[in-house]
């Protein structure tokens, strides 16, 4: 799983061009005999092998894309300006080093240095209006035998193993999620299972709405890369979740309350099966099961999540036992549902 | 080696200022094929010397600074984390979300994060962060951390070098490895040239601080003339247009009271011989360079400034033209191989 959530990272797939991580998905689903379905809107949906008698239908989502830039405006000599597809901190880009469209042509973020800055400007951050991204084009003509408006950008960062079980790369947000799903894939369930590799989730959910309303699903797993600010300078309340900690359990967010029905179930599991988990402890963010929950006559949802430092930034990090775990937890919970809820 | 691949090797190499012993022998055993003699003085100053055919040579310096800024490590925090501060001019907005390498008793990677968005209050949103509010984020437990690193070790950053389009490349420390190619392909450029003066490369420390290696190198060699090899800055969107250079439009060379002129004449003049096209970069005053220091090394050393356009300086996507770095070189090679000394009768 981990070697996949590699490789995973290291393609590129901003929200509305996530066909590289589809493709990637299904030449390396381990079963080749399993069925799947790429619908309009580009989710990939994949029906898990099942034998027995539940009569759950259970969908689990983990979505594709990733936060980038698209390039909207070319300057006369030849530098891109380019608006965020999804919420990224402004301050973290100068310097970077990203890939511009198909070609993957590479650049920088500039600014100019900080010699030619003024006092003013060295205390203040620099508004994404005011940065351009540097293909070394001669001019505009120049630029556009090589990039145009409308290609996408993403962060160059490739994934690097540190400290103890450790791993940094850019859209471990939500990667993890589809590294997780894709050993869901594996196994043989009580009910019908539908894996849901979902798109846009990073700019409004979108392609979650239209699986859910497709599969009329029971329940809806979501599987996330969550916010974790267990760092120095943050008040203890703020942290979100701790990183190590094992895999968090969200009671609410923006989007959704759990189910509380399958919230008591997963977080019993995970007792009962000595399984570190942990609660996210911020009502904060967004995702999928805001969408899955309210959909058609609406659906019971939950949140399992694996703890993600600096999270929509090119050194994204996990823990790779929270990864392990979360994958333990989300198995452990879905085969012993059916019993739970008495379906 | 061409020159994208000793650019390449010379942004990888590591020498943050005052620790350039982590590189200094590397540089060294670049010059070392390429001349009569090299080595690295008390300060890792690192020095190529060639001798000139003449009886009674001149002495040329050609000075190029090779440290980079950086970070010490200044505490730790629990939870794996360290404390940073600044080594030279460190542009802080250039820091978050970036890769880092500690050097302690063995290479340690780590990542200095940002508080993620979500509990970013808006006034936060616009202010530059301030280097005690990052933290290098290590990845270890505390125990194992702090028997690998320690309080004063130097870090770095990580950063890709990237090939682009028309021959540009972009990484970290191209201020002023740039300059350093260029003192590699001089004495490439010297190896079938019978020049009349004694010619020292010298790779510099500490510049990015206080001008250490060439105060104490032009002190301890007291040159007849000297040749600094500095970036400044390339032609940005935003910037002043003249402290600006277009990349790729001819090398810059430094005019003003830090520069001698009648050298910086001659300098003029072999270019216009070579047709190796140049402009004119103003200088009213301390230049931030090597320049200032050396000038007025014990009774005075004329010097003379080349520079190396390259846009968006102390980021880690510090950018220039390789075809800049070969003019510049060019330049000074067939400066340097001319009788250019002028040996002035004291009357004390």
């Amino acid at each position: 799983m981990v070697r996949k959530l590699a490789e995973l990272t290291k393609i590129d797939g901003i929200s509305g061009n996530e066909q590289g991580v589809r493709e990637f998905i299904i030449q390396n689903l381990a079963d080749k005999s399993l069925k799947f379905y790429n619908d309009s809107i580009g989710n990939l949906i994949v029906k898990g092998k099942s034998v027995g008698t539940s009569s759950l239908k259970v969908m689990v989502a983990a979505h594709m894309d990733e936060v980038g830039f698209m390039v909207n405006y070319i300057t006369d000599d030849g530098k891109l300006k380019f608006s965020p597809v999804g919420g990224i901190d402004s301050r973290i880009l100068i310097g970077q080093h990203v890939r511009v469209g198909r070609n993957k042509i590479p650049g920088v973020i500039g600014y100019k240095s900080i010699h030619l800055q003024d006092k003013s400007e060295r205390k203040s951050a620099v508004k994404i209006k005011n940065l351009y991204i540097d293909i070394a084009a001669k001019d505009k003509e120049n630029a556009l035998e090589m990039v145009n408006t409308g290609d996408y950008v993403a962060f160059a960062s490739e994934p690097v193993f540190f400290g103890e079980n450790r791993i940094k790369a850019k859209a471990l947000d939500d990667r993890a999620g589809c590294a997780v799903l894709m050993e869901l894939l594996e196994e043989v369930w009580p009910f019908e299972f539908y894996a849901c590799f979902t798109v846009q989730e990073e700019v409004g959910l979108r392609g979650a709405l239209v699986a859910a309303n497709r599969l009329k699903p029971d329940i809806g797993i979501v599987l996330e890369g969550t916010t974790c600010a267990d760092v120095p300078k943050v008040k203890e309340h703020e942290v979100s979740t701790v990183m190590g900690k094992g895999p968090s359990l969200s009671f609410a967010d923006r989007t959704s309350l759990a189910d509380r029905e399958l919230l008591e179930h997963f977080f019993r599991t995970a007792e009962k099966e000595k399984i570190p988990y942990q609660w996210k402890t911020t009502v904060s963010g967004g995702n999928d099961a805001g969408r899955i929950q309210t959909s058609g006559t609406g659906v019971k949802t939950l949140v399992v999540s694996v703890p993600c430092r600096y999270i929509h930034s090119p050194v994204s990090v996990l823990d790779l036992n929270d990864l392990e775990n979360m994958l333990k937890l989300v198995s452990r919970g879905l085969h012993t549902l059916p019993g739970a809820l008495g379906r | 080696m061409n020159t994208e691949a000793l650019v390449r090797q010379l942004c990888e190499i590591n020498a943050p200022v005052g620790y350039e012993n982590l590189a200094a022998e590397k540089l060294k055993s670049l010059f070392e094929p390429l001349c009569d003699k090299a080595h690295v003085d008390t300060f890792f100053n690192v020095i190529g010397f060639k001798k000139g055919i003449s009886e009674n040579p001149g002495k040329i310096i050609i000075t190029a600074h090779y440290d980079q800024i950086g970070m010490i490590v200044s505490g730790f925090e629990k939870g794996g984390f360290l404390r940073i501060s600044s080594l030279g001019g460190v542009d802080t907005k250039a820091l978050l979300a970036r890769e880092v390498t500690i050097h302690g008793k063995e290479e340690v990677y780590g990542v200095i994060g940002a508080k993620p968005p979500h509990l970013l209050k808006e006034s936060e949103t616009n202010k530059n962060a301030d280097i005690n509010d990052l933290f290098v984020d290590t990845g270890y437990p505390d125990d194992v951390l702090k028997k690998k690193v320690s309080i004063g070790d130097p870090v770095t950053v990580i950063a890709p070098v990237t090939m682009l389009k028309n021959g540009c490349i972009a990484g970290k420390s191209l201020d002023n490895r740039a300059g350093v190619a260029a003192l590699v392909l001089i004495l490439r450029e010297l190896q079938n040239v019978k020049h009349p003066n004694d010619i020292y490369v010298i790779a510099t420390v500490q510049e990015e601080t206080h001008l250490l290696g060439a105060v104490t190198s032009s002190y301890s060699l007291e040159p007849d003339l000297a040749v600094v090899i500095d970036v400044c800055h390339g032609d940005m969107p935003e910037a002043d247009r003249a402290q600006c250079f277009p990349l790729n439009k001819g090398v810059p060379v430094s005019i003003g009271p830090a520069f001698h002129s009648e050298y910086t004449n001659d300098l003029l003049e072999t270019a216009k011989r070579e047709r190796i096209p140049v402009q004119r970069c103003i200088e009213p005053g301390n230049p931030g360079t090597e320049a200032w220091a050396i000038q007025v090394s014990r009774t005075g050393v004329p010097v003379v400034e080349v520079g190396i356009p390259l846009r968006y300086m102390h980021t880690t996507s510090e950018l220039i033209s390789l075809q800049d770095v070969e003019n510049a070189a060019m330049l000074v090679a067939r400066y340097v191989s001319g009788d250019i000394v002028r040996k002035v009768e004291g009357f004390i």
